[in-house]
């Protein structure tokens, strides 16, 4: 049991006295994760509505792809984002791979399935009968769509924590299309899951659980603020 | 999320009992995969049984040789595994020892010496000197031998922006890079290259530091991929880099300097699971049998071995 003390201990004191290095990593993380976690609701909220909504042959097949989704291995899509990014690749040119913006790609693209498919099926639930009231009340069809939306919230808050819970916990396509890479002079591309993985390749179990600790607590506060937002008081102001 | 719940419904008992019975074949088949990975296993060479019209199973005939299997964790470094060497090696000890089946864990010489002190490992294939010299030192091991050694060069863009070709002293060139500010990878994971690196650091007396100094703490393989798309330099062993030239674009550019040689020490580890299976392959890989495929590995497809070795 010696090693796991000694791990959060570590933990501990990276965390009351963090280093520039610590920081940085966190800073990463957080600015990485939150921008495609942002993105992915941008375009996986209103694709997820249009899905939710209409009654046609292609949302058969389109909700079925977006489920499949659900299931992509990151380390395909790292694979596919590190092909279309290499310097052989289509989008070479623009130099992307091994930067921060490669791995916002390619968590966007691992998070909009779950984002997409959550609205989809919040926004499904919703009964019909409210958009159709509320249009034959003289509501505009904007103002129409969102009363829909405001009743499917809850749900929609789902759709932002599983977003963030397949990205933040990631590691297969961060280190894939980002390197691991990090400066005497400042983080490049580390991310505290990578950080894990090289500490515990290295041998240094303890800051490798150190770094697991504070992952663990981060993803615990952010899903603590978003669940109190969905279900606890402090949700009162998102309720009608 | 309509899509597909037709095979549940309207479709008649005919439709369940189909797709019962392919449930039913997957988990029996993922049961017997399971079963199938256990530590220990016994593989029987049956004779081939004679089904001519013998209904019955149970006459089919009996195992004529079984040898008891275990499994041998092997703990080695990247660059090893990358260079293609235990493609040729393992097999070739499996063979000669077929009670014994390998199971290559390639990680950092750091890592792998860590998991000689934890005994997750029995036995250990590393090129990291110091370290190895320590592992001994603490009591994880009796002995340490020398197995083989290897090259390493500094690679990097056909521009070379810190003109370093053909320098003869391999840190005379690093001090360019560091002078030029030129893009450099370095793996700083504590492998065996990471560390060659930091001594060749300290000889030409610069404390490599700035945004053109990055640190991938991967393996060999990823981080040569690494300062292929940078255009950056690295050192790198000369078997991963032979073994992935065509995917890179990095050129050779200091090499032959004495101080970039690198050499390879087996140890087994004291206690450890499969201390004996540990023993076998240090004992193997020290004889002329191993030695010899060591020495012949990767003449055929790149004109020269990756591994000269020394234990004879």
């Amino acid at each position: 049991m010696g090693i796991f003390w000694d791990a959060i201990r570590q933990a501990v004191e990276l965390l009351t006295s963090p280093s520039g290095y610590v920081r940085q990593v966190i800073a990463v993380t957080l600015s990485v994760n939150g921008l495609a976690v942002l993105i992915a609701l941008f375009l996986g909220i209103p694709f997820g509505t249009w899905l939710g909504l209409t009654r046609n042959r292609a949302r058969g097949l389109l909700a079925t792809l977006v489920n499949t989704g659900l299931f992509l291995p990151p380390v395909v899509v790292g694979l596919f984002v590190v092909m279309s990014l290499s310097r052989s690749g289509p989008l070479g040119s623009l130099g992307l791979l091994y930067t921060r913006s490669a791995i916002v790609i390619a968590e966007v693209l691992l998070a909009m399935p779950y984002v997409t498919a959550i609205t989809m099926v919040a926004i499904g639930a919703v009964p019909r009968e409210l958009r159709l009231q509320a249009l034959g009340l003289g509501a505009s069809r904007s103002q129409a769509l969102w009363q829909v939306m405001r009743d499917a919230r809850l749900a929609l808050m789902a759709a932002v924590l599983a977003g963030l819970g397949s990205i933040m916990s990631e590691v297969g396509a961060a280190m894939m299309v980002g390197g691991n890479i990090a400066t005497t002079s400042g983080n490049d591309t580390r991310t505290l899951t990578t950080a894990i993985v090289q500490e515990t390749r290295i041998g240094n179990y303890a800051t490798a659980m150190a770094f697991s600790l504070i992952l663990m607590g981060i993803v615990f506060a952010i899903v603590l603020i978003l669940t109190r937002a969905q279900q606890g008081r402090q949700g009162r102001w998102l309720r009608s | 999320m309509k899509v597909g719940m037709g095979i549940w419904r309207g479709r008649g008992r005919w439709a369940s009992v189909l797709w019962l019975s392919v449930a039913a074949v997957l988990i029996v088949g993922l049961l017997a995969a399971l079963v199938g990975c256990g530590r220990s296993t016994t593989v029987t060479t049956a004779a081939p049984a004679e089904t001519t019209t013998s209904a019955a199973p149970e006459t089919t005939a009996p195992p004529t040789t079984a040898v008891q299997v275990s499994d041998m964790v092997l703990a080695s470094t990247t660059s090893t595994q990358d260079s293609g060497l235990f493609d040729v090696l393992i097999p070739a000890f499996e063979t000669d020892n077929p009670q014994y089946k390998v199971k290559v864990i390639a990680v950092g010489s750091g890592e792998a010496i860590k998991m000689g002190e934890t005994k997750d490992a029995d036995v250990l294939l590393v090129h990291s000197p110091a370290a190895e010299k320590k592992f001994v030192e603490d009591g994880f091991a009796t002995e340490r031998k020398d197995v083989m050694y290897n090259d390493f060069l500094i690679v990097g863009p056909a521009s070379d922006p810190a003109k370093i070709k053909g320098t003869p002293v391999a840190a005379d060139a690093l001090k360019a890079i560091s002078d030029a500010q030129a893009t450099m990878i370095t793996r700083d994971d504590k492998s065996g290259t990471a560390t060659k690196e930091a001594t060749l650091w300290k000889q030409a007396g610069v404390t490599p530091s700035g945004a053109w100094y990055q640190a991938t703490g991967q393996g060999m393989g990823e981080s040569l991929k690494v300062a292929s798309e940078k255009q950056g330099y690295i050192l790198t062993d000369r078997a991963t880099y032979l073994n992935l030239n065509d995917s890179l674009d990095l050129v050779p550019l200091v090499e032959g300097d004495k101080a970039l040689y690198n050499q390879y020490g087996v140890i087994v580890v004291t206690g450890a699971n499969n201390e004996a299976g540990g023993q076998a392959f240090s004992d193997w890989i020290v004889s002329p049998a191993g030695q010899g495929v060591i020495e012949t590995y990767g003449v055929e497809k790149y004109g020269q071995p990756l591994f000269i070795p020394t234990a004879m």
